[in-house]
């Protein structure tokens, strides 16, 4: 099956109109990659990501919930799809999306025995590469929570560990209507660069896990987490990690964006602690995304949003911000110049905000009304790369040499 | 057997219609799948129930029962049901 039809623009962003052959090539640009509730664009920026074309709508009218480029190959993409009438699958592009492929077997849970009731894939909500050392290797979140592998670039997958059938688990993920307004998910599957071995996923609802030897056995990681009023902390279905991130430059050191405020954990301890009371009173510590930084471990960013009486899921008092710590959440700075400074009533989703590896670092995230927007200086200034998009789920970066 | 595709699994068939063969509706679905690799998931999930909003005729008459034994001069209509918004 080849792709669905997509147009390349050119864009223009603060006001400056892209001139290719004025600027002194750099070594590398970035390009952004956008899942939406109705297909899949890619950003790519010049090389001072001041400008950026757009080349898309790949798969119009699927919804996308992730689309990824894999960073040991350069060249893999994987598109995480369904639509509103036909089941999920995953495409593949090996030419930077000018063609995808079906996967031959997307994830898909096992049948149930006669008489029993079984589990259906709504759709893939996350992807994670593996290990740098284990090339060709995927994991794959679902909704309802689901763990997936695979081990030749995303044709075929297969459950990964037991926990998709494992009573235990099967309780802490709780039943569909537990979980988030579209569906429970599995996501923030963290691979420690050191050991392959040794990976993180967090389920909302469900709580945070640990392998140390590759999924045959499993440990929760929910110590010094809050749940909701009234819930006991010790019932594991209670706890609802939104995004948890791994520090590139510190693989022991996580940040998470939970239900129930911002945390961070230092390994070897297993107890989170809430840097997210040093947050503005009037802003609180709820929202979705977390970011880290590439190279310091000190700096991370969140977005908060109004998660207080019915949760409106919009910006508090409708002034959209990202807020940094750079003392590893001792201290946060509003950084808000460029957004909206009133009227700004929409979010960003655990999966639409993300940093490239660029020095200063570039922020980008994606709005629940389907603007785009890019900071090329670590949050200082903000400038918008695309309105009118559809919804936006999730925004991911690669470098492209 | 001639089998109707909605306009939603056109990209994998190019066709508006298509032959396949089956003495049932399943065998008919599975053997669709040979010709068109990954049709069936996107119609019938991994338990071989029909996805919500998918809707199997056989010569204008709604069908469920996948085990429906079919005759060579049936036509099958797959239909995407009016739903959503």
């Amino acid at each position: 099956m080849t792709g669905p039809t997509k147009k390349t623009a050119l864009l223009k962003t603060s006001g400056t109109i892209a001139k290719k052959s004025a600027r002194k090539a750099a070594p590398s640009r970035v390009a952004v990659f956008v899942a939406t509730r109705k297909g899949a664009w890619i950003f790519k920026g010049d090389p001072t990501r001041k400008t950026w074309s757009a080349d898309g709508p790949h798969f119009l009218g699927h919804i996308i919930s992730q689309i990824m480029l894999d960073p040991r190959d350069g060249k893999t993409l994987l598109a995480a799809a369904k639509t509103g009438h036909l089941g999920p699958t995953i495409f593949r592009s090996t030419d930077f999306g000018k063609t995808w492929k079906e996967a031959g077997r997307p994830p898909a849970f096992a049948k149930a025995k006669d008489g029993k009731r079984g589990r259906v894939v709504d759709h893939t909500f996350w992807l994670t590469p593996a290990h740098a050392n284990e090339p060709n290797v995927w994991h794959a979140g679902t909704s309802p929570q689901g763990l997936f592998r695979s081990e030749d670039g995303g044709v075929t997958w297969d459950a990964f560990s037991t926990i998709n059938d494992d009573p235990t688990y099967r309780e802490w993920m709780g039943a569909e209507q537990d979980g988030t307004p579209d569906g429970p998910k599995m996501h923030s599957i963290l691979i420690d660069p050191r050991d392959p071995k040794h990976l993180y996923f967090a389920m909302s609802s469900g709580g945070v896990h640990e392998t140390k030897n590759g999924g045959q056995s499993w440990d929760v990681l929910v110590d010094g987490l809050e749940v909701v009023d009234g819930f006991d902390a010790n019932t594991i279905t209670f706890h609802d990690p939104h995004c948890v991130r791994m520090c590139p430059s510190n693989p022991d050191r996580l940040y998470q964006q939970n239900h129930c405020g911002i945390y961070r954990l230092d390994r070897p301890s297993t107890k989170w602690i809430r840097v997210g009371r040093k947050m503005p009173k009037r802003v609180g510590d709820v929202g979705f995304p977390m970011v880290v930084h590439p190279r310091d471990d000190k700096t991370a960013w969140v977005f908060p949003m109004d998660g207080t009486t019915v949760w409106p899921r919009t910006s508090p008092d409708g002034k959209p911000a990202v807020y940094a710590t750079r003392d590893g959440g001792a201290h946060w700075e509003r950084q808000d110049k460029g957004l909206p400074q009133a009227q700004g009533w929409w979010t960003v989703k655990r999966q639409a905000m993300t940093a490239d590896a660029k020095d200063p670092v570039g922020l980008y995230f994606g709005t629940t009304s389907g603007e785009l927007w890019a900071s090329r200086d670590e949050g200082k200034r903000w400038s918008n790369i695309a309105r009118h998009l559809p919804e936006i789920y999730a925004v991911d970066t690669a470098d492209l040499k | 057997m001639k089998v109707l595709i909605p306009s939603p699994l056109r990209p994998y068939t190019q066709q508006r219609e298509v032959d396949a063969k089956g003495a049932t509706l399943g065998e008919i679905l599975e053997d669709l799948d040979r010709a068109f690799p990954g049709i069936r998931f996107r119609m019938i999930d991994e338990q071989d129930h029909v996805r919500p909003h998918m809707r199997f005729f056989i010569n204008g008459e709604q069908v469920f029962d996948m085990d429906r034994a079919l005759r060579p001069s049936d036509e099958i209509q797959i239909v995407q049901a009016l739903s959503g918004g």
